[in-house]
Parts: structure tokens; C-alpha cells; sequence
């Protein structure tokens, strides 16, 4: 361990990175769709209440468990999650909290990069006078008849965004992540702010308007309450507050473990996951599907969002829109994608974080070359997602990183938290130094609750049926016709299921879109492996020279 | 906009404005208390 007191300059300053790392493009993109397409206004019910029961202990356990760890003089999830008990397998649950941040931020950084060059290209007026849905595929060099993809553009964006990540964090806490999450998360918000207004005054009368943004609003917002008994809807909610929240990734614990010993956490958590939720539900909701409606009318964006993702009307969509504001359109644009580039890379540092903070207490590295590490391994795992795009390789990474892997680490830790950690003193953790009376009854809600909802998202990743219907798919069971496996559940990717013909070579003998996700999993694990013979070898050094 | 449309936004709104304001002010008002070694 490192003999550094590094520690945050202002609680402001760490309440808005870690904000900024809950808030990400999904608040934007992905909640007003999920909203929309899981019971309009009734889903906020499930999602509010998977907020409080599930969300917010999760995050009082992360920050416990990382100030806890920090303490100890360990800033990154293996240390920490070993300082819980006295087994020797905690060490290597925690290299989930390594791989995953790893592994997002190798995709992450590309779908980053996305969104700095859409603001270029909305400055200089690229989209006057090309549709982006043309523009996008062509910039991810994707390409009907090949599985590989090596667009200049989009690894020139690439490589400036991981740069600029790696250069903050070889700054340092207080001047760069800090400072970042100062600068990012207000102008985020201004961003944000103008073009909410803007959107919701849209009239009919004026040009390019179709439909009033109300209707999309209304699209959003209006409740169908019968779909309160669907456990579709209770699935997609806690799912969603999952994955906003950025718990289950370790990158809560790092910056937690900066805060000193008898200082807040309770309040600090709280007021960061709120503010997500502000981001979220007032702004996202406010952005996405109002705009889209009032220039392409409520069918297209019905149709646009059916999925339950607004990803395509975020970067195919939106773009073309904004012209209809004059003279206002590039810089709309530039405030659009600006905001979603400022939710990213407020997201991506603390990606970055842990890892640093691993190698600068377990391997001693001095913070640039730390820095400099961390930057090299994204780059050369980013590499894979930007070449083996269009064979799905990107996707991979998602899935199993930023999906399937935070869940089965927050169900872990929680569960070490509240069992091997022990209530009782995991209890003395979170009120500790407290500015907020933390309620008793969440007691119970860690012990029992939390884990209960966290195994109900992970039991619902790996059996998620066809077409999303849990009452369908349970009458087909007990039919005596077997479980419907969607494709994207995890027992349906792992068994290619909906894919009969997978195979590693065509008839011409040329590499499948299977053989990529097969060796991009292949990959991934090596990945992990090799993470926990970081972390067995840094406990062996420890060992030996005691 | 249908009126349970608007009661539903309202009222989230409402909820979502409320704890962010009151816990980030909390923040604001709260400085961090010194450590013993500080």
C-alpha cells in the first residue's frame, strides 16, 4: 500500500463526481423510453419504489464499504471487499470491481467519443446536408458485407477522448476528477435546461412541427395503471434504477474510500442518487421523446422507442431535427450532444479511478504511469469494440460488462455486507459521522430486501423470456412447452439460442459474426483471469513481506 | 396532455424536486466535520 493521503477538496466537489457517475447517456436515452413503453406514468411506481428499497441501500453499502476499505489504506474493490471478513475469496469477488470498470470503459470511451465528434459535426453543419442515418453507420465504418470496421473518424474521436480521460485522471483527485465533475455537471444541466424550455414551448404554428411536444410528454407520463400487476414492468423498473445509479461497478467504493473516517456518507449518497434521479426523470423525460414528437409525430417515435431504447432517435433523429431552429440548430446540436459527451465522461473517470488506485496501492505505480496503464489496456480492449463492431463484439462487451457483471458483484457484495460484514457493524458503518438520520427500518431493507430485488434483476438477466412476457412465458411452462429463452437472456446468449445455424466460418470459409462473440467472451474472461492473478499476486507480495 | 398524465408528472416532480433540493442544501450547509488528525 501507498503511504498517499489523497482526498477530495470540496463535499461538493465529491457529491457532483459522484453524480456524475450515476448520470450517464441512459438517463437521457434509455429512461424515457423504458417509461414510455413500460406503463407511461405507472412506471415511475415500481421504479421510484425500486429506487428506495433498492437503489438507495445499495448505495449507503457501497459507500460504507468503500470508506471502510479506505480506512485500510485500500482504494480499490479487492482490498475492500477482503477488509469485510476474514475469508480469502472476498479479494477475488472484488476483482469484479476491477474488471468491470476495465471492460466498460473500453466501450464506453468509444460510445464517449460518439458523442464529442456529433458535436463537432453539429458545429460545422455536417448534418445540413447529410442524413444521419446514413452518417452514422458510415462514420462505425459498418458495412453490409464485412464483419470488420476501421473508420478513421471515428478511432481519430476514439483515441482524443481516451486521451482526455487519461490525461484528467493522471491529474489527480482534486484536479482532475474533481474539477471535471465541477465544470461537466453544471454546464450538463444549463445544456439540459435550455433545451428542455425550448422543447416544451414548441407550438404546431411553428415550422417543421407536426404535433405538439405535449403529446410526447403525455406519451411519457400518462399512467396505465392495470400494467402495476405485470412483472414485466417490476423487472424493467428495478432494472433501470439498477443501471442509472452506476452501482455494482466498484467506482462508488473508490471515491468513497477518499472520504475520511468520521466524515458523512449517509447524506452524501443520498443527495448523489437523488440528484440522478432529478437528471432522469425531470430533464431526460423532458428531452428526448418531446422533440422526436413535435417534428416526427407521436407514431414514429411509438415506433422509434418499441425497443425500449431512444438510442436512435439520439443520434439518428435528433440531429436532422434541430435545423428547424434557424440559426439556433448547431449550437442545439452542440448542447445536445455536449451534455450527453459531459453524462459520459463524468462517467468514465470514475471508470478510470479504481484501477489507478489499484495499481498505486497494491503495485505502488506513481499516478501518471498509473494513469498511463489504464489508458493502454482501454485502448487495446477499445480497439476490439471499434474493429469488430459490426460483428457485434461492442454488444459483447456491454452485455457481459455492463450488465450481466454489475449485477452478479452487487448481489455479492450486499450480500457480504450484510452477512459476513454483519448488520450490526455494517449498520455503525453507514450512521457513522451521519448528517442525515438514516431511517432504522432500512436495517431490514439491506439485510433482506436489497438482496431479494438485486437476485430478482439477476434471476430476471438470466431467464428473461421471448418478447419480454413473464405471464406468457410462465402458462407456456406450466403447458408443458418448456421456458421461452429470449436470445438476449443470459442462458439464451450463452446457448446462441435463435441463432441454429452458429457456426465459426461461412461456406466460404471466412470468420462468422459468431466466431467474434464467441472469442470476445473468450477474451473477456481471459481479461478477468488476469485481474485476479493481479490481485493474488499483490496479496502473495503483501504476504512476503510481512 | 390527459389530466392523469399531468397529476402523475406533477406529483413525481414534486417528490423528485423536494429531496434533491433538501438533501443537496443539506450538503451546502453541512461542511465536512474535521478529522481528529487534521
Amino acid at each position: 500500500m501507498s503511504g498517499r493521503q489523497e482526498g477530495w477538496g470540496t463535499r461538493v466537489g465529491l457529491v457532483l463526481a459522484v453524480a456524475g457517475n450515476a448520470v450517464g447517456l441512459g438517463n437521457f436515452l434509455r429512461f424515457p423510453a423504458q417509461a414510455a413503453q413500460n406503463g407511461g406514468g405507472a412506471f415511475l411506481i415500481p421504479y421510484l419504489v425500486s429506487f428506495l428499497l433498492m437503489g438507495i441501500p445499495l448505495l449507503w453499502v457501497e459507500w460504507a464499504i468503500g470508506r471502510h476499505g479506505g480506512g485500510l489504506g485500500h482504494h480499490s474493490a479487492p482490498g475492500q471487499l477482503a477488509s469485510l471478513g476474514r475469508y480469502r475469496w472476498l479479494k477475488y469477488v472484488g476483482v469484479f470491481g476491477l474488471f468491470t470498470n476495465l471492460c466498460v470503459a473500453a466501450y464506453y470511451c468509444y460510445l464517449e467519443s460518439w458523442t464529442l465528434a456529433y458535436v463537432w459535426h453539429s458545429l460545422i453543419g455536417t448534418f445540413e446536408h447529410v442524413d444521419p442515418a446514413r452518417f452514422f453507420p458510415e462514420y462505425l465504418g459498418v458495412t453490409a458485407d464485412s464483419i470488420f470496421a476501421l473508420p478513421l473518424g471515428a478511432f481519430f474521436f476514439f483515441a482524443l477522448t481516451l486521451a482526455l480521460n487519461t490525461w484528467i485522471l493522471s491529474r489527480g483527485l482534486v484536479k482532475g476528477v474533481e474539477l471535471a465533475a465541477k465544470i461537466g455537471m453544471p454546464l450538463l444541466f444549463v445544456f439540459a435546461a435550455v433545451l428542455a424550455v425550448r422543447a416544451l414551448t414548441l407550438s404546431p404554428g411553428e415550422p417543421g412541427v407536426v404535433q405538439s411536444p405535449l403529446e410526447g410528454l403525455n406519451f411519457v407520463w400518462q399512467p396505465r395503471l392495470g400494467g402495476l400487476t405485470d412483472p414485466t414492468i417490476w423487472m424493467a423498473a428495478a432494472g433501470q434504477i439498477f443501471f442509472t445509479l452506476s452501482v455494482g461497478m466498484g467506482s462508488i467504493h473508490c471515491y468513497a474510500s477518499y472520504v475520511k473516517q468520521k466524515q458523512d456518507i449517509a447524506l452524501n449518497a443520498a443527495t448523489a442518487g437523488w440528484m440522478n434521479e432529478f437528471v432522469e426523470v425531470i430533464l431526460g423525460g423532458s428531452l428526448l421523446i418531446p422533440i422526436a414528437t413535435a417534428y416526427i409525430g407521436l407514431a414514429a417515435v411509438q415506433e422509434a422507442t418499441a425497443g425500449g431504447s431512444g438510442f436512435s432517435l439520439g443520434f439518428l433523429t435528433l440531429p436532422t431535427l434541430f435545423h428547424n431552429w434557424g440559426a439556433f440548430a448547431p449550437v442545439a446540436g452542440a448542447m445536445w450532444f455536449g451534455l450527453l459527451f459531459f453524462a459520459g465522461i463524468t462517467s468514465s473517470l470514475a471508470m478510470g479511478q479504481p484501477i489507478l488506485a489499484f495499481l498505486e496501492d497494491e503495485y505502488g505505480l506513481p499516478r501518471r504511469r498509473a494513469a498511463l496503464g489504464f489508458g493502454l489496456s482501454v485502448f487495446a480492449l477499445g480497439f476490439v469494440c471499434v474493429w469488430l463492431y459490426p460483428a457485434g463484439a461492442f454488444d459483447e462487451f456491454d452485455f457481459w460488462t455492463g450488465t450481466f457483471g454489475l449485477v452478479v458483484f452487487a448481489l455479492l457484495e450486499v450480500i457480504i455486507f450484510a452477512w459476513i460484514f454483519g448488520m450490526d457493524r455494517g449498520w455503525a458503518e453507514i450512521t457513522r459521522g451521519a448528517d442525515i438520520r438514516v431511517p432504522t427500518f432500512y436495517r431490514f431493507v439491506i439485510r433482506w430486501i436489497t438482496p431479494l430485488f438485486i437476485l430478482v434483476v439477476f434471476v430476471g438477466a438470466l431467464f428473461q423470456p421471448m418478447g419480454r412476457g413473464w405471464g406468457a412465458a410462465f402458462s407456456q411452462l406450466f403447458a408443458g412447452e418448456g421456458w421461452p429463452f429470449a436470445p438476449e437472456s443470459v442462458i439464451g446468449r450463452i446457448f446462441h439460442v435463435g441463432d441454429a445455424a452458429h457456426s465459426w466460418f461461412d461456406a466460404a470459409g471466412l470468420p462468422t459474426r459468431g466466431m467474434v462473440v464467441d472469442l470476445t467472451r473468450l477474451l473477456l474472461l481471459g481479461v478477468f483471469l488476469a485481474i485476479a492473478v493481479l490481485v493474488w499476486n499483490a496479496w502473495r507480495r503483501k504476504g512476503a513481506r510481512r | 396532455m390527459t389530466l392523469s398524465a399531468w397529476l402523475m408528472l406533477t406529483a413525481t416532480w414534486a417528490v423528485v424536486v423536494f429531496f434533491t433540493a433538501r438533501f443537496f442544501a443539506a450538503v451546502l450547509r453541512t461542511p465536512q466535520r474535521p478529522q481528529d488528525d487534521d
